[in-house]
């Protein structure tokens, strides 16, 4: 299964969960994303986002600003 | 009730259930305000909704529609009235004031510079995003014919289209929105 990094830093709502949304749209079923992201909103955002698509959200932690999230895509 | 009459309300639920699971993807917005911040507000719900899968309908009406103005709009061939309408509306996505702070056009000077500033992505990026995504945008021919607005005036990309065009997407939505 690809790995594919995405380095959203700097964008603001709503680039970071669109960028992030296209990357996953291009994969196939079971491929595994992990995203960086600094803007405060991006937490809530992928919840929502990942409860919604129903794309996997396998780990989320929190270093400093960063948001690191590994999505598995449904 | 019988075995049989169970199957087939199970069957009717079924179809039921199938039918509304199936509108769940769709939105539709009215976008009625040419004001900056609140054209704004439009295109991040729409870019966002994109992105979680679903299929975007955004009716743009009156003062709405001069986001959709291409910045080279003239008035050459209209009559009088719809002369001093086109010279007096802004057009496109980088001549619109703020519904509030406006101050006679400096304030969206200085939201735009703020924005710059954290990184907010330009309206102008966001609508042509939408656009290319598949965000589908109807403008309201009645509100194009009353200001004097040619199709060839608007971006492209859109449809043109009236209330029934609309209504039927929005029927089909469960999240509808006036802006």
């Amino acid at each position: 299964m690809a790995t594919t990094k995405l380095d959203l830093k700097g964008m603001s709502c709503p680039m970071p969960i669109m960028k992030m949304a296209a990357a996953v749209k291009k994969g196939t079923s079971g491929d595994v994303f992990e995203a960086v992201c600094d803007d405060a909103g991006f937490e809530p955002d992928v919840l929502a986002w990942c409860k919604e698509t129903g794309n996997k959200l396998d780990n989320l932690t929190k270093s400093g600003k960063d948001i690191t999230v590994v999505i598995t895509k449904k | 009730m019988s075995a049989d009459a169970v199957q087939e309300k199970i069957k009717e639920l079924e179809e039921r259930l199938a039918k509304v699971e199936g509108n769940r993807s769709n939105m539709t917005m009215v976008l009625f305000s040419g004001d900056f911040d609140k054209a704004m507000a439009a295109f991040i719900i729409a870019n966002g909704a994109l992105a979680m899968g679903k299929e975007v309908t955004i009716f743009v009406t009156f003062w709405g529609l001069d986001v959709l103005k291409k910045p080279t709009m003239t008035g050459a061939g209209k009559n009088v009235l719809e002369k001093m309408v086109t010279m007096m509306r802004p057009k496109g996505p980088s001549k619109l004031p703020t519904s509030k702070m406006n101050f006679a056009g400096i304030g969206p000077k200085l939201f735009h510079y703020m924005m710059g500033k954290k990184n907010v992505t330009s309206l102008q990026n966001l609508v042509d995003t939408a656009v290319e995504f598949g965000v589908r945008i109807v403008a309201c021919q009645m509100s194009m014919d009353v200001m004097g607005i040619r199709k060839e005036d608007l971006m492209d990309g859109i449809e043109f289209g009236g209330v029934a065009a609309f209504l039927g997407s929005a029927f089909d939505s469960n999240t509808t929105l006036f802006i």
